[in-house]
């Protein structure tokens, strides 16, 4: 006998328990989006199941223009993960506007609109270009995106320049919508980056994109990738991602940060992984890499952390956001 | 009926259409039950419980195979191409049925040879285009390089009800990497079944472009699947002769759903721009005119794509603007 794997995968739903949650002002059904990247805009996914019922949809970093991305091979699976090296391909936000943020709208999604520029001035314009137009939930801003020509322009390896970036899309949002700051985790000091990005404004941390890797062919003797390096992601970065999250949120406890909310990325492929973000201070998650491997993990990963909140008694996802720190200072006052 | 899909409904937008010449099920997400796996030459031959994933497959389309027992370490999905969809199929109790054939090159797809009855494979499909019709009473030809002749079987039945003439290639390194013989003779008669091999193991010593070459005239139709210096060969020679070549791309693929990106390659629209197109939904059968072979490199390792200086969206030098 064949079995949807969307509904056979799923946990049933976890009764008394609320499961949504919010990111500033944007409230959320649930607490599983979609990553950037690993969605497209949603239209896809839309072909296999209701993408209404996601937390969110996060697009695909829009561009100001038209981009052709890398040349190929983009791709190479590597143990519990993946490198990719796409060089942020899309139609620019022309397209953007006219296709798929009206598919969004149609269709009842939560759209986080995630974008990326050359420089400061361009990500500002695409940010005006969003803050008005009916759908748009919020905009994160990928100040990450590892496949660039030069590592000087990953944004969020410098405070300075991530603090100009996330400055001038906050000016131009004025608040209408919660502005989030995509966060490397190829840095030395996370907590200083996140700083940049809180005290220049934004209203949320969204942690975190892929880590630099490559692979190279021992047949061939040249690097797999045609762009050399690329973006690891998948389960093989979640403790380096659980760790970025349990950082930040630990500096919020401290006081050595303005609380925000933080959106938990890396490797989540069960309810069991978005957990562990949970409670080390996420207050959402973003599925990714999964979503290659089971078009349905985001919707199933939402039903499974439902369950595995109100097994441990959780009335609600805020509830259980940084547990793990709690856990351990009562520890450490015995 | 036909399972040939018939032309592009006019006035879709040129951005949406690259290949949209064809109508496109739906994909489902099914746990398959494995009915049968048995050998076929250098390949195995399965056959899942696929219910509606079986009922919306056209020839063309293929499916995506989680492989790897949970939790796999092997995150990225199979693309294999359907070799039959049989809704109510008598062989397996009236089951509706996709067959795939599978080739071990790695350990994921060893993985999938070894599944036996009754294991649950994780199946997306039917995913991409399928083959589009030829014009009414155009001659065809069906060229299969190993068992890149997977989906063709099905075609040729199509065409062949379609009342057109079919003339099927296949061609491999050696005997045992030859698929779908027996069956193609079935459908087409042994006389229209050309057979070549790199060794001369089977039919006659050389490539499948010596026995298209002379079946190649003026308004045929060529449809062709296997490794992408076959298929610029298939489409010099069809298009030398005045004919049209629809190759479906064997393209690594993360998802196979549209949404990773990385099975590029590029393809000139019908608005006449290159975008670097996905193979997985635009795809992964392509018209051969409009891939850009000038930007494609065929090596030990595969094909790769550079990106054209005038597809869209292409790097620009410093101060040049678009």
């Amino acid at each position: 006998m064949t079995t949807t794997a969307t509904s056979a995968g799923s946990a049933g739903p976890a009764v008394g328990f609320d499961p949504r949650t919010a990111i500033g002002t944007l409230e959320l059904k649930n607490p599983v989006l979609t990553a950037s990247g690993c969605a497209a805009a949603g239209r896809e996914l839309g072909r296999l199941y209701d993408v209404a019922a996601l937390g969110a949809v996060v697009t695909k970093s829009i561009l100001r223009d038209a981009r052709s991305g890398r040349p190929t091979p983009r791709m190479a699976e590597t143990p519990s993960g993946m490198l990719n090296s796409i060089g942020l391909q899309g139609p620019g936000i022309d397209a953007f506007l006219a296709h798929d943020l009206p598919w969004l709208r149609d269709h009842g999604a939560t759209a986080v609109v995630s974008i990326a520029g050359n420089d400061a001035a361009e990500f500002a314009e695409l940010a005006g270009r969003l803050v008005d137009e009916p759908g748009v939930g919020a905009v994160e801003v990928n100040i990450s995106c590892p496949n660039v020509a030069n590592r000087g322009l990953v944004f969020a390896c410098d405070p300075g320049s991530s603090a100009e970036v996330v400055s001038g899309v906050v000016d131009v949002v004025g608040g209408r919508v919660p502005v989030l700051a995509k966060l490397s985790p190829d840095v030395t000091d996370i907590v200083a980056i996140a700083r940049a990005c809180l005290d220049h404004g934004a209203d949320g941390l969204a942690m975190v994109n892929t880590t630099l890797g490559m692979v190279v062919d021992t047949d061939t003797m040249r690097p797999v990738l045609a762009g050399v390096t690329g973006g690891l992601s998948g389960p093989a970065i979640r403790p380096i991602a659980v760790r970025c999250v349990w950082q930040v949120h630990a500096a919020m406890r401290r006081g050595d940060l303005r609380t925000a909310p933080i959106v938990g990325i890396g490797g989540i492929l069960t309810g069991l992984d978005a957990l562990q973000f949970v409670l080390a201070g996420a207050s959402a998650v973003q599925v990714g890499t999964s979503t290659f491997h089971d078009p349905s993990a985001p919707l199933r990963v939402g039903a499974e952390l439902a369950q595995a909140l109100a097994a441990r008694g959780f009335a609600g996802v805020a509830d259980a956001v940084g547990h793990a720190h709690t856990v351990l200072a009562r520890e450490g006052a015995r | 009926m036909s399972a040939v899909t018939g032309p592009a409904p006019a006035g879709v937008p040129a951005a949406e259409t690259l290949g949209a010449r064809d109508r496109r099920p739906d994909p489902v997400q099914v746990r398959c039950a494995v009915l049968a796996n048995e050998p076929d030459g250098a390949y195995r031959r399965l056959v899942l419980d696929a219910g509606e994933a079986a009922r919306r497959a056209l020839p063309g389309q293929f499916a995506a195979l989680a492989v790897g027992e949970p939790p796999t370490a092997m995150l990225l999905r199979r693309a294999v191409s359907i070799h039959a969809a049989t809704p109510g199929d008598r062989r397996f109790d009236g089951a509706d049925t996709l067959e795939i054939v599978v080739a071990p090159h790695g350990p994921g797809t060893e993985w999938v040879t070894r599944r036996r009855a009754g294991d649950v494979l994780d199946v997306v499909a039917p995913l991409g285009r399928p083959f589009p019709a030829p014009e009414v009473g155009a001659p065809t030809v069906l060229v299969g390089g190993g068992y890149g002749s997977a989906p063709l079987v099905w075609l040729a039945r199509d065409l062949r009800d379609a009342g057109h003439r079919v003339d099927v290639v296949l061609g491999a390194a050696s005997r045992d990497k030859l698929f779908g013989l027996e069956e193609a003779a079935a459908v087409v008669g042994p006389d229209l079944v050309h057979v070549t091999t790199d060794d001369g193991s089977a039919g006659l010593r050389g490539r499948v472009t010596d026995a298209l070459a002379p079946l190649a005239r003026d308004g045929v139709v060529v449809y062709a699947c296997g490794p992408m210096a076959m298929l610029r060969a298939v489409h010099e020679v069809a298009a030398g002769a005045g004919g049209t070549s629809w190759l479906a791309v064997e393209e690594s693929m993360a998802c196979g759903i549209g949404v990773c990106m990385t099975c590029v390659l590029p393809v000139r629209g019908e608005d006449g721009v290159t975008r670097m197109t996905r193979s997985c939904v635009e795809g992964p059968t392509f018209d051969g005119d409009r891939v850009r072979w000038d930007a494609i490199s065929i090596g030990p390792g595969g094909a790769t794509s550079a990106v054209p200086a005038d597809c869209l969206g292409a790097p620009v030098a410093a101060g040049k603007g678009h």
